[in-house]
């Protein structure tokens, strides 16, 4: 499967990464080997195949609904670049 | 007497149960020969400070005789792994200034037994790559790393990756031993490249919970050491069931060394036609021989098996693992931690702060796992890869019907120079081409020394087991370092 750039623009912005507009075309080259390379999945049968969606037991483990952790806002934004009275802030999004 | 730094696990926790030397001498012993090979770039972070507290509680421990199962062994930690008040990186750029306020599971437990921690180790950006290149802090150099006459490097070799930092500190006598961490090869092709022991466990026995995820399905925590005793005990302490990880599992964590017996009597050993790819080098395809031998001379029997969607592993993997990746790295956005980069407006600092923050095989991978989960390419890319999956999982699960461990090469080649096989992705994807299946069945690997290249490089054989037959693994593995013999020491290491 060949990308063009236009294609690959869109998966930039699928992804919220900024290319440049002179990076596309080497991007979509080296994307088109890989998505060249992986039609090769095509050769196998997998007619009435179950898609593995993991490889442990799939139920998961039921625990009371209960809260088990919490309280201490201040660690949880620690990290964050702009903290203000323990939200994470970001730039206006409405007007 | 041996230098500290060239103890094993074993013998050193039997030299401080002794009091032949305390855990603060051993530790700065480390903490010496860090400073003093700092040109490998293995360690991202050293923390000797907390280091020697550590050791000086281990010691205190020591002294009223209450002595715990790796009590004052210095270890290094791979910067996937989150410590609290220690900054984790994942080798990012985009991680920049990210301190956990919390500990990693796996850690939490090496420290429980006793564990020192030496400082946070170098690897490929978030464990993505085959070689330690792609790290923001920059290549990681293996010991093995030839140098002329005036000391300077005429070639620089790879330690393998992702869990290069790891590879290269255990064997330069940096660390004891060193947590890695393992997507679809990361600690057992390292541990071939520099000759030492790694073993990916079964997925679901060790927490991945403060493990920086990567592709959450595949990853998996194991110990790298310079023997396979050693090994078996750091990994009794690393794995085991932890509520906060969905996917841990609920089954008793067994005393691996006590199943280092030599008596693999009877046991069957398969050997995969399919792994006899075209190309292989003749010295990788006389190492697996010699393995056989090996085996059927200490009593195991091999037998031929059939893996017949082998070629088909790492394409599934370069769709699933992309796919996940995408996923778990979307919450890097310059929100909550790690890099900012203003923008306009909230869509822009987004954009501009992925596009800063992530190194080019990272973004490479991202947007292919986005593509593959697109809208219109869902099932003819990601839902055909799982289903591949599941095919390549039920030919282990025949497999083992016949078998009941599995014998193959680590790595197709013995390690490469910094720069070659730069230019092709496809050509780095194919070092991990013995490696991934066992990523995508969840079965546990364990890659050991056994001999060296025409070039004198190490190279490692691999071992493959049921579900949580670790045991056996580690047993297998430990005949075929007996039969190896001692290893020779890196060129760089003295």
């Amino acid at each position: 499967m060949s990308l063009d750039k236009a294609t690959v623009a869109k998966i930039a912005h699928l992804a919220r990464i900024k290319v440049p507009d002179s990076d596309l075309e080497q991007l979509a080259g080296e994307l088109s080997t890989i998505m060249t390379w992986v039609e090769m999945l095509g050769e196998v049968d997998t007619q009435g195949i179950e898609p593995m969606t993991s490889v442990v037991a799939a139920n998961l483990r039921r625990r009371p609904d209960a809260v088990t952790d919490g309280g201490y806002p201040e660690k949880v934004v620690a990290n964050a670049t702009d903290a203000t009275e323990n939200f994470f802030s970001v730039p206006k999004v409405v007007e | 007497m041996t230098k500290l730094t060239h103890l094993t696990m074993a013998d050193a926790l039997a030299g401080l149960a002794a009091k032949e030397f305390t855990a603060v001498e051993l530790t700065q012993a480390h903490l010496d020969a860090m400073a003093a090979t700092k040109e490998l770039n293995a360690y991202i972070i050293e923390t000797p400070d907390a280091a020697l507290k550590q050791a000086a509680d281990a010691d205190a421990r020591y002294a009223k005789g209450g002595q715990r199962a790796l009590d004052g062994l210095p270890l290094g930690i791979k910067d996937l792994f989150c410590t609290e008040g220690v900054q984790t990186t994942a080798a990012s750029h985009i991680l920049d200034g990210f301190v956990p306020p919390y500990e990693s599971t796996v850690t939490t437990q090496l420290f429980r037994d006793g564990a020192v921690m030496l400082g946070k180790l170098n690897l490929d950006e978030f464990a993505m790559g085959s070689a330690n290149i792609t790290s923001h802090y920059g290549p990681v150099i293996s010991p093995w790393s030839p140098k002329d006459a005036a000391g300077n490097f005429t070639r620089k070799l790879v330690p393998g990756g992702s869990s290069g930092g790891s590879a290269a500190a255990v064997a330069a006598r940096l660390a004891l031993g060193a947590t890695g961490t393992d997507t679809g090869g990361s600690i057992r092709q390292p541990a071939s490249f520099v000759g030492i022991v790694g073993i990916k466990p079964t997925y679901g026995r060790c927490s991945r919970w403060g493990i920086v995820a990567f592709a959450s399905s595949l990853d998996q925590a194991g110990p790298m050491t310079r023997t396979v005793k050693d090994a078996a005990l750091m990994l009794r302490s690393m794995a085991g069931y932890d509520p906060k990880d969905s996917t841990s599992i609920d089954v008793p964590v067994p005393d691996y060394a006590a199943a280092l017996t030599g008596d693999i009597r009877g046991l069957r050993v398969g050997i995969p036609k399919e792994y006899r790819v075209d190309g292989m080098p003749a010295e990788i395809e006389r190492l697996w021989q010699q393995g056989i031998e090996w085996l059927k001379a200490a009593g195991a029997t091999p037998v031929e098996i059939s893996l017949p969607h082998t070629k088909y592993a790492l394409p599934a993997y370069y769709i699933v693992a992309p796919a996940e990746a995408s996923s778990n790295l979307a919450r890097y956005d310059g929100v909550r931690f790690g890099l900012r980069v203003e923008g306009k407006d909230l869509k822009e600092m987004y954009e501009n702060t992925r596009a800063e923050g992530f190194g080019a095989e990272v973004k490479r991978r991202i947007m292919i796992g986005t593509y593959v989960l697109s809208a219109g390419y869902y099932d003819a890319y990601y839902l055909k890869a799982q289903k591949v999956r599941a095919r390549i999982a039920e030919d282990f699960t025949k497999a083992y019907e016949q078998c009941d461990v599995i014998l193959t090469p680590t790595a197709p080649s013995a390690a490469f120079g910094i720069g070659e096989k730069m230019d092709d992705p496809i050509a780095m994807y194919l070092n991990d081409v013995f490696t991934v299946p066992a990523n995508l069945a969840g079965l546990p690997g364990l890659s050991v020394p056994a001999g060296l290249s025409g070039e004198g490089l190490p190279l490692g054989l691999q071992v493959l087991g049921r579900p949580f037959d670790e045991a056996t693994v580690l047993k297998v593995g430990h005949v075929i370092e007996q039969a190896a013999g001692p290893q020779p020491l890196p060129p760089l290491v003295s």
